[in-house]
């Protein structure tokens, strides 16, 4: 079994792009909503890429800008310029 | 003018580019001072770390970056404040009840961020290398941020709400708030790589989601926007937090094999002691939130269970294994918040909160959420303190409990397989008897016994005469705390009555 991922999100009018984006972008990824925030759980490994959720919300994207409304990660984090992974090595 | 510039503009740098280049390019080396003079903590825990280089941020976050992203963050975060204050938003909440975490929260948990700022500017100057430096600077700044936000949001409640008014003098003298205190006092006398170890990697990875998460949505479904909104700008700085904490221990396993024991040993302890501080979350996320979102259990399962399970499945392959006793933690998940609500419902008159007993529809979630504990231990024993407070005769604890000397909660916690009987321990140490409330306290304490003697234990304080007088009323008043306001049961208190102005007879609350 591999391990899950996750991202926990605020509710956010930004996030909401950031969201779609994932799961559009992550197709094994669940999201599970609760007051003020979404997790999203992905088995082994997620990616967010920043030109899907420039493309939602109409303008460019700083991949950095998710520190605005990042709310909690599980897994190791990778950054460049164009995207984030999170993943586990197990 | 018009003649083209013969120059192309340089290429803008990429982010791993302005990482490298702040990380690596602006250090020095130092001609006059012996390196082990510039930095007298880096080797006596017996870590080694041969290239500090190979240590890296991996959210990369450069200065320029970092000052943006948190104007942005404060800038959202006080507007909300405004708005909420501006508003009467404490009338909206789901209940007074509700407000009571927040009581405890400031504190218990707002002067812990106060520690951290301290504690991760002290190792921010005295790591070796660069890239932890700069991670454990930002870290500290971080951290000021979030007690003074939390003092700001806070302060709002306390126009209001009794209980608030003096909450740094409360944590270093409240009995239960040496709970916190020592947690975080134990963490920063430690060397570098334990406080590392303790606060970025066991406490902020590992279990303070179980905080900061379930309890801010706890704290959104009960009319909280302020306190949502500092919980998550916080929380935001605690997801770079917790990728310090994951990275500083994987750079450790990775530079020296040798390395693997220590880390070993003290994610075992810090484990231990977090589980046991978090026992006043579970409370507040099972009892004090008026309106539940998760139990502590299901918390529990989906931040430890799940999420510490896959970690440490990711750590097997250096040969790190689950915090020893984490078995001992899972079973607790049926059994703390209840007993830690049942201790502070008895010993209401000398806490600075009010308490109550949980009402018909609170009972039957309970039973649901817990159906292999609440309705067989503690169920009943809620129906009892009601039935006699209902007859005048409203129970409480005149005695003061035996302490443990590493955790410093009241033995209140039971056996795994006997959750009847209450776990205590004790060992000799250099003639003296030690007592404990588990084996996983106990064996911190045998490792470093030295430490340990030195705990200033609240009971111990009292008898010895050293907390403002014999009586219970002398040593209240030298906790600062406001008897007959902030103490004793919600239903009788100036905030529930206050409450009942606001929402019965329409009363402005201004």
């Amino acid at each position: 079994m591999s391990s899950l991922v996750s991202i926990v999100l605020q509710n956010t009018d930004d996030a909401r792009a950031i969201i779609d984006a994932v799961m559009t972008d992550n197709p094994e990824a669940v999201a599970s909503r609760y007051p003020a925030m979404v997790k999203i759980d992905s088995p082994g490994e997620l990616v967010m890429n920043k030109a899907s959720i420039a493309d939602r919300l109409g303008r460019d994207f700083e991949l950095q800008e998710i520190h605005l409304c990042l709310v909690n990660i599980s897994g190791n984090i990778d950054e460049d310029d164009d995207r984030i992974v999170l993943r586990w090595n197990s | 003018m018009n003649v083209a510039a013969n120059h192309t503009r340089p290429r803008k740098l990429n982010l791993k580019e302005r990482y490298n280049h702040l990380t690596r390019g602006l250090d020095w080396d130092f001609s006059y001072q012996p390196k082990e003079k510039v930095f007298p903590f880096s080797d006596y825990e017996g870590i080694k770390i041969h290239d500090w280089d190979a240590f890296e941020d991996p959210f990369r976050l450069t200065m320029d970056a970092y000052w943006k992203f948190q104007a942005e963050k404060e800038r959202k975060l006080y507007a909300v404040i405004d708005s909420f204050s501006q508003n009467n938003g404490q009338v909206n909440l789901s209940d007074a009840r509700y407000v009571n975490a927040l009581k405890l929260f400031i504190t218990g948990i707002s002067p812990l961020e106060y520690a951290a700022h301290r504690g991760y500017a002290h190792v921010g100057r005295h790591f070796p290398g660069v890239g932890p430096r700069i991670a454990c600077q930002m870290q500290s700044i971080d951290e000021l941020r979030h007690a003074q936000t939390q003092i700001h949001t806070i302060s709002h409640f306390n126009k209001f709400f009794d209980g608030m008014h003096d909450p740094w003098h409360m944590y270093d003298r409240v009995w239960y708030l040496s709970v916190p205190k020592s947690f975080f006092d134990d963490a920063m006398s430690a060397g570098p790589f334990e406080f590392l170890t303790a606060i970025s990697f066991s406490f902020e990875y590992v279990l303070t989601s179980l905080l900061f998460v379930p309890f801010m949505s706890g704290a959104a479904f009960n009319g909280d926007m302020a306190t949502v909104t500092f919980g998550f700008s916080a929380q935001s700085d605690e997801s770079r937090h917790m990728t310090l904490g994951l990275e500083i221990i994987k750079f450790m396993l990775e530079q020296d094999e040798a390395n693997v024991p220590i880390v070993q040993k003290w994610i075992d302890k810090w484990f231990w002691r977090g589980f046991r501080l978090l026992s006043i979350v579970a409370m507040m996320t099972d009892y004090i939130l008026p309106k539940k979102v998760m139990s502590w259990r299901e918390s529990w399962e989906m931040y430890f269970e799940q999420a510490g399970g896959a970690l440490f499945r990711d750590l097997s392959r250096y040969g790190i294994t689950l915090p020893k006793y984490h078995e001992m933690a899972t079973a607790g998940k049926d059994h703390i918040s209840h007993q830690t609500w049942a201790t502070f419902y008895q010993y209401t008159h000398a806490a600075a909160f009010h308490t109550w007993t949980p009402s018909d529809a609170e009972k039957a979630w309970f039973t649901e959420k817990y159906p292999d504990s609440f309705a067989q231990y503690y169920g009943p024993r809620f129906d009892h303190w009601e039935k006699q407070q209902a007859s005048g005769d409203r129970f409480s604890n005149d005695g003061l409990p035996m302490i443990c000397q590493v955790c410093t909660i009241p033995a209140i916690f039971t056996e795994v397989e006997d959750p009847t009987r209450i776990s205590l321990r004790s060992c000799e140490h250099n003639g003296e008897k030690y007592h404990f409330c588990s084996d996983g306290c106990r064996d911190i304490f045998l490792d470093e016994p030295e430490k340990y003697v030195q705990a200033m234990l609240p009971v111990s304080q009292i008898f010895q005469g050293q907390c403002g007088g014999a009586g219970l009323s002398e040593v209240l008043d030298w906790y600062h705390l406001n008897q007959g306001a902030d103490n004793c049961d919600h239903l009788e208190s100036r905030d529930a009555a206050m409450w009942e102005q606001w929402h019965r007879s329409g009363k402005d609350p201004a």
